[in-house]
């Protein structure tokens, strides 16, 4: 069975579909501290890049990989909360595009904090790449960590959603981000739910650093740096006031990009950063406040 | 202190401090003559940048992509005919047959980068706020996608060699103060009033009878001009790549404006004056420095580090940057005394 149009065949439909999982996790990070921050966090990345060092580490150390994986879920959330710490609560009070730059600045300084600790050329994290090995399903050969990964991400966002929908810390988030003035009057606490939203996001950091580190095995300081600029594109297209879009934003860019990178010949795909971006641009120009936003959205307030 | 003598010391502080590191520049050794010149380069990226994030509040990520397209058309076509076959073999035909001047390309390098701006401006000046800053980030990318791979526009990921070395202390600074004179001039314009009122409030702006969209398109030209001017200024300096004219140099030029504060002229050359000069300093010292009798070595990339660093305490604890976003203010005595006399009973 093959799918007969231009060149797309199962697996590169499958690879499609697992970039835009680690996506739509990665979009849901940055979209939830968005959602109680007003924060656009560019240094999402550099999260993604610290745990993708730790499995390297880990790797060389020679522990086993659930050990490497749980040093990498430990290394991004100890970052992600010395973030919130020392950037991102000092910050609370500015305007959104101060933050947005002050965020710019941090990744560019962890980035050149591993490249001074760790060099340009960057380390192996080699041990889970037998998951690169394919699976036989139905005759089609589809690699091992397309289907883990899509499975990951389904379930990632499963657990967020019981969390958003059936704890009291998930309703306070979901009013956070819906009113944050009125919800701390009713009772929410700020610090709280703000640290709730954080390691949430960062346990999605290190689950797309362990996804992502299985195909791209080396590690450098610049790992995952343009997985966030499409993940935040992709945002931004889906809509970033509400986290569903937000998701299907990023989603839809994981999979287009996994999709033409497959299918277009080398000489083209070397220009699909401009067809993206060109499209993002388009979207943007068309629907301002977002592809999957209903209504007009908020209108600049006087 | 009339009105006049107040606005000129407006233009005076920013262009004479520019002067004195001009100055200062033509006294050392060559080997520090570069960095002088590095940094006036950077001042006119800056300054650029101020043009429109300063005037009208709105960030912009795509500012580097019009320096990148302004160093591409000087560099092109000043590169001769002879080399250019050797350094660049898959140019199109006719960049490969024209060559202009050194100042015909440099004014050509601003032009491309002002064309390239207003058609860019002209859809995108329409969004505003993360939106905006999403998109110019896109037209960042995708410039930079293009430079680094179409062969017929330029070296590709090469460097660009064999570029006449024209820009010393003299065309440098001469470019520089061009650029703040513009600057100096727009703001101070009927426009650049226009644009800073939208600035401060674009609903009662609007509701003055401005179009902020028309006012920002105007400044985002101006301000793309001045970026081709400086990439013109940057490519004549030395060997540039695509690779260099992306997410660092917008970072490093960003982080200028910001900590000298992005409200005024004078905020934008000093930042870029302070942090230039410090990282200079420190990437000095990573070949080792002499401080007062000391031996001073830094591991590389110390200078990335601080100046991260510096940015960020700027940000969280002085977000209107060294300046405070204000121009100089001579002393307002004589103003003050007026007043008085306006006030006195008679």
């Amino acid at each position: 069975m093959t799918l007969a149009f231009l060149n797309l065949t199962w697996p590169t439909f499958a690879n499609g579909l697992a970039l835009g999982g680690v996506y739509a996790l990665m979009a849901v990070g940055i979209g939830l501290i968005f959602g109680v921050l007003r924060l656009v966090n560019f240094a999402y990345g550099q999260l993604i890049m610290a745990g993708a060092f730790a499995l390297a580490f880990g790797a060389q150390w020679g522990l086993p990989n659930w050990l490497s994986i749980v040093f990498c879920f430990g290394v991004v959330l100890a970052l992600s909360v010395l973030l919130d710490l020392l950037v991102f609560r000092p910050l609370r009070t500015h305007s959104p595009a101060v933050m947005l730059v002050a965020t710019f600045a941090i990744a560019f300084l962890l980035q050149n904090v591993a490249l001074l600790a760790f060099g340009p050329l960057g380390k192996s994290a080699g041990s889970l790449a037998l998951l690169n090995a394919p699976w036989d399903i139905g005759g089609v050969e589809i690699k091992k960590i397309a289907v883990i990964s899509v499975a990951t991400a389904a379930g990632c966002l499963a657990l967020l959603q019981l969390l958003l929908t059936r704890t009291s810390l998930g309703l306070h988030m979901r009013a956070a981000a819906m009113d944050f003035r009125t919800a701390r009057l009713l009772g929410v606490r700020a610090n709280r739910v703000i640290g709730g939203a954080v390691l949430v996001s960062g346990a999605f950091a290190a689950v797309a650093a362990v996804v992502l580190s299985v195909t791209e095995i080396t590690v450098t300081p610049t790992f995952g740096l343009q997985d966030t600029i499409y993940v935040l594109a992709g945002v931004v297209l889906g809509g970033l006031n509400r986290p569903v879009p937000a998701t299907l934003g990023g989603f839809a860019i994981g999979f287009a990009s996994g999709i033409l990178g497959g299918v277009l010949p080398s000489n083209q795909s070397q220009y699909l950063p401009s067809f993206l971006f060109a499209a993002v641009i388009v979207v943007l120009l068309v629907r301002p406040n977002g592809l999957f936003t209903r209504g007009a959205g908020a209108v600049q307030r006087v | 202190m009339s009105v006049a003598a107040r606005k000129l010391a407006e233009l005076a502080a920013p262009a004479l401090l520019v002067l004195a590191t001009a100055l200062l520049g033509l006294e050392v050794s060559s080997y520090l003559q570069a960095y002088f010149l590095d940094t006036l380069v950077k001042v006119a990226i800056v300054v650029a940048l101020y043009v429109f994030i300063g005037n009208s509040g709105v960030l912009s990520f795509g500012h580097v992509s019009f320096v990148a397209l302004g160093a591409w058309t000087a560099g092109v076509l000043t590169v001769t005919e002879s080399q250019k076959t050797i350094v660049m073999p898959g140019l199109s035909h006719f960049l490969l047959t024209t060559n202009v001047g050194n100042a015909a390309s440099l004014a050509l390098g601003a032009g491309v980068g002002l064309v390239a701006a207003l058609a860019v401006g002209l859809p995108l000046m329409r969004l505003s706020g993360l939106a905006a800053g999403i998109a110019t980030f896109g037209v960042l990318e995708i410039v930079n996608n293009v430079l680094n791979y179409d062969q017929a526009l330029g070296p590709g990921e090469n460097a660009f060699q064999s570029v006449p070395s024209t820009t010393g202390i003299w065309q440098a600074t001469i470019g520089v103060l061009i650029c703040i004179g513009a600057a100096f001039l727009y703001q101070g314009s009927r426009f650049g009033r226009m644009l800073r009122a939208t600035r401060e409030d674009p609903a009662a702006a609007a509701a003055a009878g401005i179009s902020v969209y028309r006012q920002r398109l105007v400044a985002f030209g101006l301000s793309g001009g001045l970026a081709g001017l400086a990439g013109g200024l940057y490519v004549h300096l030395q060997p540039v790549t695509s690779s260099g004219l992306y997410l660092d140099l917008t970072f490093v030029t960003l982080a200028m404006l910001v900590v000298g504060g992005s409200g005024s002229l004078l905020g934008a050359v000093v930042g870029a004056l302070a942090v230039s000069g410090l990282d200079s300093f420190l990437s000095a010292a990573e070949n080792g420095v002499d401080v007062f009798g000391w031996q001073l070595t830094v591991p590389s990339g110390t200078a990335e580090i601080v100046v991260g660093v510096l940015m960020a305490l700027v940000l969280i604890l002085r977000p209107s940057g060294l300046t405070g976003g204000r121009e100089l203010s001579l002393p307002r005595r004589r103003a003050a005394a007026d007043l008085q006399k306006a006030r006195a009973p008679t």
